[in-house]
């Protein structure tokens, strides 16, 4: 969070830089079962952030050592392409991927039911193909259709969708500007049934009253973003059906 | 897996005998290939190529950065290649292996050496005598999404259409106008496996996994061959690789045709 007090995030009528109204989030486009070899596949699209995710298993946890002799491990693994990004990135994990890959991981672990598979790995793969802030709320979520795509028992399925301040002013779903020259970003990801907190950060700073109207803020967009993705994994079953009548 | 690979070489060789693949294709017939151009907004140009279930994504990067002291009004290019674990069950993360560096290699080789890229036009200042000079550097890196077969052909096609999708950015490092990538007329490569005495085109998965040798043509719009690459351990005679680059000759154009349609020619 760079401020910069030259850049004015909302205007007189209280508008953002893209027109948004200061709870509205980015178009959102979600689809299921879009790779051939993984279990379980999700596309999903948030504003200009593109999203791969794919998972495998469960499978043998290798190596071996890794293994829970009670449950599934989950293994997360976000990576960010080579062109996702306006300066070229190094292909290979930087700090920044191992942290997301390490949190989304946690919160997968926890939405699981890893009792069911022991000594067995539960392996997702997040790809951000175009980034455009809020890629690990977009990875998260795409991880969570891909999960109930490949068939991974689940309490629920995971979502999250970030709130921020820019210009003093609680909103949601940050976009690029207002993400490096806004006050502070809160990414939440939910268990939608429950309520449930599986993954939690903020960096800026944020009031006790901000933070809480931001987490409802938040909250709210998870649900919003929940049904998207109810429907998407509905819509493949949906032309499944279509296909064979 | 030596079980698994065994039946399949009996399953597919006995088909093969009868002039048959699994899939119901001819030996030199492609599975369906479609090209998406322009699908990735933070790179200079990208393109996403399918060919039957597999997919790969091609993203072109562009820098200003120092040239080679051996070329010094020349812009500089760079493949890279991840077989990332999304692709394949077999795919792990980690540095790239022999295979990724193979593919990568192969494509910059059918973009290098058939001179694609007109190098000398990324030239931004010419070397001077204290060896300092900006030329254009371009990074074509290949993301493999959906594994099923014949990587080397997908991922080819991916970085030609990716490439004649690009814009240099000048803009954006104020060094003038944004331009089209300077580009040549550029060869089409076709792949084929031969097993149990079949040479096969489009290999799928399954093909490419009891394959005893493979050949890769590239040929130009004037049906001459512009690049060759054999891999794996097994052999061809001189009349198969004579039919095999007729072939290629012969699908290549109708690749050449996707191509030039995908990138609006």
């Amino acid at each position: 969070m760079s401020s910069k007090s030259d850049v004015k995030l909302i205007d007189s009528k209280g508008k953002r830089l893209d027109g948004r109204k200061p709870d509205e989030l980015r178009k959102i486009k979600i689809e299921a079962g879009v790779l051939h070899r993984a279990e379980g596949s999700c596309y999903l699209e948030w504003g200009g952030n593109k999203v791969l995710a794919a998972v495998y298993g469960p499978r043998e946890a290798l190596p071996k050592h890794t293994q829970n002799p009670l449950r599934a491990i989950v293994k997360a693994r976000y990576n960010m392409a080579a062109f996702s990004v306006e300066d070229r990135k190094r292909p290979g994990p930087d700090r920044r991927s191992v942290e997301i890959s390490k949190v989304i991981s946690e919160a997968l672990e926890k939405i699981i039911l890893t009792d069911k598979f022991p000594r067995a790995s539960i392996d997702v793969s997040i790809e951000v193909l175009d980034a455009e802030a809020g890629t690990r709320c977009a990875g998260l979520t795409a991880a969570g259709v891909a999960l109930a795509d490949a068939g991974i028992p689940m309490k629920d399925i995971p979502v999250a969708c970030a709130a921020g301040k820019i210009d003093g002013k609680v909103v949601l779903d940050l976009g690029k500007e207002e993400d490096n020259f806004g006050d502070a970003d809160l990414p939440v990801a939910i268990s939608p049934r429950t309520g449930e907190i599986l993954l939690l950060q903020m960096d800026g700073h944020l009031t006790l009253e901000e933070f809480d109207e931001a987490f409802d803020l938040a909250v709210k967009g998870c649900h919003i973003v929940s049904e998207i993705q109810k429907k998407a994994i509905a819509d493949k079953y949906k032309t499944a059906v279509a296909e064979v009548e | 897996m030596p079980i698994i690979a065994s039946l399949k070489r009996d399953y597919l060789s006995k088909l093969a005998e009868q002039g048959k693949r699994a899939d119901g294709r001819k030996f030199d017939e492609y599975r369906k290939i479609e090209i998406e151009t322009n699908i990735v907004s933070k790179a200079e140009g990208s393109a996403k190529v399918k060919i039957g279930n597999t997919q790969v994504l091609v993203g072109i990067k562009m820098d200003v950065g120092e040239p080679y002291p051996d070329a010094p009004n020349c812009g500089v290019m760079s493949t890279a290649a991840e077989l990332i674990p999304m692709a394949s069950p077999d795919f792990e993360a980690g540095p790239p292996q022999e295979d990724a560096v193979e593919l990568a290699r192969v494509v910059d080789r059918g973009i290098r050496e058939s001179q694609i890229i007109d190098v000398e036009k990324l030239c931004i200042e010419p070397m001077d005598k204290d060896n300092k000079g900006k030329v254009w550097v371009v990074f074509i890196d290949i993301h493999i999404l959906d594994y099923d077969g014949n990587l080397f052909d997908a991922a080819s096609l991916a970085a030609l259409a990716a490439l004649f999708t690009a814009k240099v950015p000048a803009k954006r490092f104020e060094v003038g106008e944004d331009y089209p990538l300077p580009l040549k007329e550029p060869p089409v490569s076709c792949t084929s496996v031969k097993f149990n005495g079949a040479v096969v085109f489009d290999p799928s998965l399954d093909e490419e996994e009891i394959a005893e040798a493979r050949l890769t043509v590239a040929t130009d719009k004037n049906g001459h061959i512009r690049a060759m690459q054999k891999g794996l351990s097994g052999s061809f005679t001189k009349e198969e690789i004579k039919k095999v680059i007729k072939a290629s000759i012969d699908n290549g154009k109708e690749i050449r045709k996707i191509l030039q349609k995908s990138i609006g020619k």
